[in-house]
């Protein structure tokens, strides 16, 4: 009880500051009072100003994350599947392999990988987010989801196929609802980490209408040159969240746990 | 409706250096049920799903009616399969598990409805319709898996331990229901069970297999009565039949100094084999009592077993060999005790003692 106390005013202090500060005038964001008083809307003005391009790059995280979840979810099904159903020697060690990759620090990459994307004329492209995003989110997504698929007996395939099905099938109809709660935790994770990714977007955009939220937070100006505008980031911060909360709120409720029973025995 | 052939069907895993299956040769009749019995590991299963579409042929051939099925994949075979599991759809209801068939198969929904509705009622199974299979207790569950088999139609039923799941008392009463209806249906059905009393009473033949080959296939009372071999003469009967090797001449077997006449073709047949020793069986009720100078061997009693309508005793012939022995209920014999016993005449099995054939 008290760890779970502990853990929601960990996790919601930090995000109710943001909320409140968001609501202060900029003459007094610095206040320390626990509501904002007056409360003003000038931050959220501030940043929906065409300058700021905040709305576009809304639009481009959207395609960024989105993109990157719908590809990883495909990628990953499939592998994942192939994963948990074939035998072939080494299968731990490959499955250990693929995790093993996800944890490269994403900065030592950067500066290789812009090199790269230079070559290749990507600077500037949704591609050049995507891929790499991809490539970090893979590995997580295939693991999570050959745990899933590990857990569907594999009578339930083979009773399916007696039924009439082709394995395409059997898959659609019995496999993938049954491994819904992983497909769902799998498309949440990846599409919040692609959504706040920073560093590799931050490197492969120079152009104003191609930055995400998080890189055209980080650039959004003040009225003076010596102002940072802590508000109006605040203020978009809350913003980038909704997007995030609404997405979990509506896959939560399909994350049931016990989808599985009554199968066998 | 159909026949079924297996034409000298092979299964050899990936690894394994001998066949799980090995030229299993046989024919099942139209309407036939069919059960295969052995022990744990001996290609029951694997014969099953042979049959299925489910385990590759690597040799031989496998017929549904004048069908060659051997490489069809399952969904072309018109088959139903009930798996020791069950497999029940977690997702789906009762009525949606046992129409799943049909609406892969383009049925439409009324007559779909129709079809389950007539299935339930069959199977007792109307009040749970619309629950998910995990609301149901492992009997239910069991008819739910029968439901879905018997919506279809299929021409062969095909069923992988389907009761090993359930207590002793439902186990009976449901292996009385499932022979009831496959009779009534007519449907012919391959039964795969460990369990000979189930495989005796459910089958019109049963087919014993040991580590992957077929020893004999035949109505139960043939089974009982005229054993191909040592291994189905142990395997089938219970208690098991009493196995003992023998010196045999042209006056029969001794038995622990006692002589046992015995059919004079068999005996033949072992002179022809050019041998002396023979393995005889005898079943614990073929045994009866005689006063001890009638020329009977004698038993030393170990434990008793009473089962109510029976007792069995289990004993020791003088030359340590053990003997299980059925003997009156009502009077039954005290541990320690001495007891003559004789066979009776013509119930006597004799096998080689080279290749455990029947003589
Ligand atoms: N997938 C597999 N890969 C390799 N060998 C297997 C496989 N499945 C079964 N076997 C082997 O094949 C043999 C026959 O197995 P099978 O499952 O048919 O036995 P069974 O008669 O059904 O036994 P049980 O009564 O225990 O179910 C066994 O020796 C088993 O170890
Ligand atoms: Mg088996």
């Amino acid at each position: 009880m008290i760890g779970v106390t502990v853990v929601i005013v960990f996790c919601l202090a930090p995000f109710y500051w943001m909320v409140v500060s968001s609501f202060r005038r900029t003459s007094d964001i610095f206040d320390k009072s626990a509501l904002p008083s007056p409360w003003s809307l000038e931050n959220y003005t501030a940043v929906f100003d065409p300058d700021q391009g905040f709305l576009r790059s809304m639009a481009n995280s959207l395609v960024v994350a989105g993109t990157t979840t719908a590809l990883a979810l495909v990628i990953a099904t499939l592998t994942a599947y192939a994963m948990a159903r074939l035998d072939f020697p080494f299968k731990r060690l490959v499955l250990t392999g693929i995790i093993a990759t996800s944890m490269f620090p994403v900065v030592s990459i950067v500066v290789p990988l812009l090199k790269l994307f230079t070559d290749w004329d990507w600077i500037n492209t949704y591609q050049a987010m995507v891929a790499p995003s991809l490539s970090f989110a893979l590995p997580l997504a295939v693991w999570i989801l050959t745990a899933f698929f590990r857990q569907i007996p594999i009578e339930l395939e083979q009773a399916a196929m007696i039924d009439g099905c082709t394995q395409g099938q059997a898959f659609r109809r019995i496999v993938l609802p049954l491994a819904a709660p992983g497909v769902f935790t799998t498309a949440i994770i990846t599409f919040v980490a692609a959504w706040n990714e920073f560093l590799i977007a931050l490197s492969m955009t120079n152009d104003a209408a191609m930055q995400t939220a998080p890189v055209a937070i980080s650039k959004f100006t003040g009225a003076s040159q010596f102002e940072t505008p802590f508000g109006s980031q605040m203020a978009a911060g809350v913003l980038v969240t909704i997007p995030l909360v609404v997405l979990v709120v509506v896959f939560q409720r399909r994350i049931v746990d016990g989808l599985t029973a009554g199968a066998v025995k | 409706m159909a026949t079924v052939t297996y034409e000298k069907a092979t299964r050899v895993y990936p690894g394994a250096e001998r066949p799980a299956v090995d030229a299993l040769h046989l024919e099942i009749a139209c309407g036939e049920f069919l059960v295969l019995v052995g022990p744990s590991g001996c290609g029951k299963s694997t014969s099953l799903r042979m049959l299925a579409g489910l385990e590759d042929v690597d040799d031989g051939a496998i017929h549904i009616g004048d069908h060659d099925v051997t490489h069809l994949p399952p969904k072309d075979r018109d088959i139903a399969m009930v798996f020791q599991n069950y497999a029940l759809y977690p997702h789906m209801s009762v009525a949606d598990n046992m129409g799943f068939a049909l609406k892969i198969a383009g049925v439409s929904k009324e007559e779909r409805r129709r079809r389950v509705a007539e299935a339930a009622a069959l199977l007792d199974l109307e009040p749970y319709l619309d629950r998910k299979p995990k609301a149901l207790s492992g009997g239910q569950r069991q008819r739910v898996a029968m439901g879905r088999a018997i919506v279809r139609e299929p021409r062969v039923f095909l069923m992988d331990e389907p009761l090993s799941n359930l207590d002793a008392k439902l186990r009976v009463q449901t292996r009385t229901q499932i022979a009831a209806l496959q009779r009534r249906l007519a449907i012919t059905t391959v039964y795969v069970t460990h369990d000979q009393v189930e495989a005796m009473t459910m089958g019109d033949r049963v087919a014993v297999m040991k580590d992957g080959k077929l020893q004999q296939c035949a109505a139960p009372r043939e089974l009982y009565d005229r054993p191909a071999n040592v291994f189905v003469a142990g395997f089938i009967g219970s208690p098991a039949m009493n196995l003992t090797e023998v010196a045999v001449d042209e006056d029969g077997a001794r038995v622990a100094g006692t002589r046992v006449p015995l059919g004079r073709a068999a005996v033949r047949a072992i002179a022809a084999e050019g041998g002396s020793r023979a393995t005889l069986g005898f079943r614990p009720e073929s045994l009866e009592p005689v006063g001890s100078a009638d020329g009977g061997f004698a038993v030393l009693v170990d434990v008793v077993e009473e089962l109510g309508a029976d007792a069995f005793c289990y004993g020791r012939l003088e030359n340590g060999a053990d003997v299980i022995a059925k003997v009156d209920a009502r009077v039954p014999p005290r541990k320690g005790e001495r007891l003559h016993f004789r066979i009776r005449p013509g119930e006597t099995h004799l096998f080689s003692a080279k290749t455990g054939d029947r003589h």
